[in-house]
């Protein structure tokens, strides 16, 4: 269990996925592991174990670290370890966050193939993320395909309200993760029908923190900050405004009850992303919504272009090859 | 920030070399972490060895080595010492800086028999 998040794995469940009790009792569901059969049984001892971790947890600020490697990589045992025997060294030098980036380049390989626009919708709780989402769902859906994978930690909550608006959705439970992972959501995509060129809502977890540092294979991050939170929240979460492409600030119906310094909040938000686009929108009057959409509109058409030119080029390139073909049929 | 998901990082990656490599016990695990990675190194241990129960790699040591945080000021058009992302360059105090080092988060090698 994470000591500063409380992430942990172990209890991902995604609709139509369901978890199973076996005789002795123990319950766990046969969701999405990267894991094939033979590795499944040491996973199944890694989650037990912590399951232990976690009731342990407050004992682990106690527990006993060897500091006496502080200084490692200062000397000479950056490379060598002294009384090496049958050991040996195996230079790795692997990202530890390789496994997520493949899958997310798999699930982004999937987008740009079909011309699929996929945005990763982050921020903090009640922001007013799903509302914005329903709101932007009725207004797009008799012109756009699209579709939506809603991330919470529990409940159906959020697909059932996508859902209400008749647009397909999949709820991805993360349990005690506080985040999305590429993996979850290529389990998700196998369930939820997306057609070429539409638009995919992928809503993470609400938290400004560990969403930030996991790509999906999303086109773009988009944050939304409402003008109830504070105007330094980019600057206390820089991560994921950071990684965003897009800020939307919502809430600004409300503006003329609060104290919320507008102009200070892009600043902070442009400090950290100078290149970050900012939208001002109100979901509940609709205010900035066209403009939103707009945007939408222009990544999507962007993405068909690209997709039309490659099919070209494919085109042409075969084409070429039938020639080739001919010729050597004479 | 997630360490618990880092470290079931670095079991995949431990298990994968483990394939490839051919060894079947773990002793050391060196990683190489920036000042810049938002990692908190403590969490980072507590989090490795619950994951590392029940796998090659249990009771391995844990080695960090930490990488300081340098980023490209681009009003002074060169390379500076940061310690914190998003941070004011120290030479001008301008926010433009792109970090160039620091932000690392790999398994660097491992020790194995």
């Amino acid at each position: 269990m994470c000591t500063t998040c409380g992430c942990g794995t172990g209890e991902v469940k995604i609709e139509g996925q369901e978890a199973h009790v076996h005789e002795d009792g123990t319950a766990h569901s046969h969701v999405p592991h990267e894991h094939a059969t033979e590795v499944g049984k040491k996973y199944r001892h890694v989650h037990e174990t912590h399951q232990h971790a976690h009731e342990d947890h407050e004992h682990s600020h106690e527990h006993p670290h060897d500091h006496d490697h502080l200084h490692f990589g200062l000397g000479a045992a950056h490379s060598h370890v002294p009384g090496m025997t049958q050991a040996r060294m195996v230079q790795i030098e692997r990202d530890i966050l390789s496994k997520n980036n493949d899958y997310a380049a798999q699930n982004r390989a999937l987008f740009e193939k079909r011309g699929i626009l996929a945005l990763n919708l982050v921020s903090s709780p009640g922001s007013g993320k799903t509302t914005l989402l329903v709101r932007s769902i009725i207004e797009l859906k008799q012109s756009i395909p699209l579709a939506v994978i809603e991330g919470d930690q529990q409940t159906l909550n959020d697909a059932e309200r996508i859902r209400a608006t008749g647009a397909p959705a999949i709820q991805i439970n993360t349990g005690k993760g506080c985040h999305l992972d590429a993996h979850m959501v290529g389990q998700a995509l196998l369930k939820i029908p997306l057609p070429d060129e539409s638009l995919l809502f992928i809503e993470n977890v609400g938290n400004l923190v560990c969403p930030s540092a996991f790509d999906l294979g999303e086109a773009y991050k988009v944050a939304i900050l409402s003008v109830t939170e504070g105007e330094d929240k980019p600057l206390k979460y820089p991560d994921m405004f950071h990684a965003a492409r897009l800020m939307l600030l919502n809430k600004c119906d409300l503006l003329p009850y609060l104290n919320f310094d507008v102009a200070l909040a892009e600043e902070n938000a442009r400090r950290v992303n100078p290149s970050i686009e900012i939208i001002r929108v109100s979901a509940t009057t609709g205010e900035g919504l066209a403009d939103w959409l707009a945007w939408i509109a222009r990544e999507r058409e962007a993405i068909a272009a690209e997709r039309q030119e490659n099919m070209q080029a494919l085109k042409h390139g075969m084409a070429n090859l039938e020639d080739n073909l001919a010729a050597v049929q004479g | 920030m997630h360490e618990m998901s880092l470290a079931e990082g670095v079991l995949q990656i431990i298990e994968d070399a483990a394939r490839s490599q051919g060894f079947t016990k773990v002793k050391t695990v060196f990683l190489e972490i920036g000042q810049l990675a938002s990692v908190e190194v403590e969490a980072m241990r507590f989090c490795f060895d619950v994951v590392l129960n029940g796998s090659i790699a249990e009771g391995a040591k844990l080695e960090i080595v930490s990488l300081p945080g340098s980023g490209w000021c681009m009003k002074c058009a060169t390379t500076v010492p940061i310690v914190e992302q998003y941070g004011a360059c120290p030479q001008c105090g301008s926010y433009q800086v792109q970090p160039v080092g620091g932000t690392e988060m790999r398994v660097k090698e491992l020790e194995v028999e």
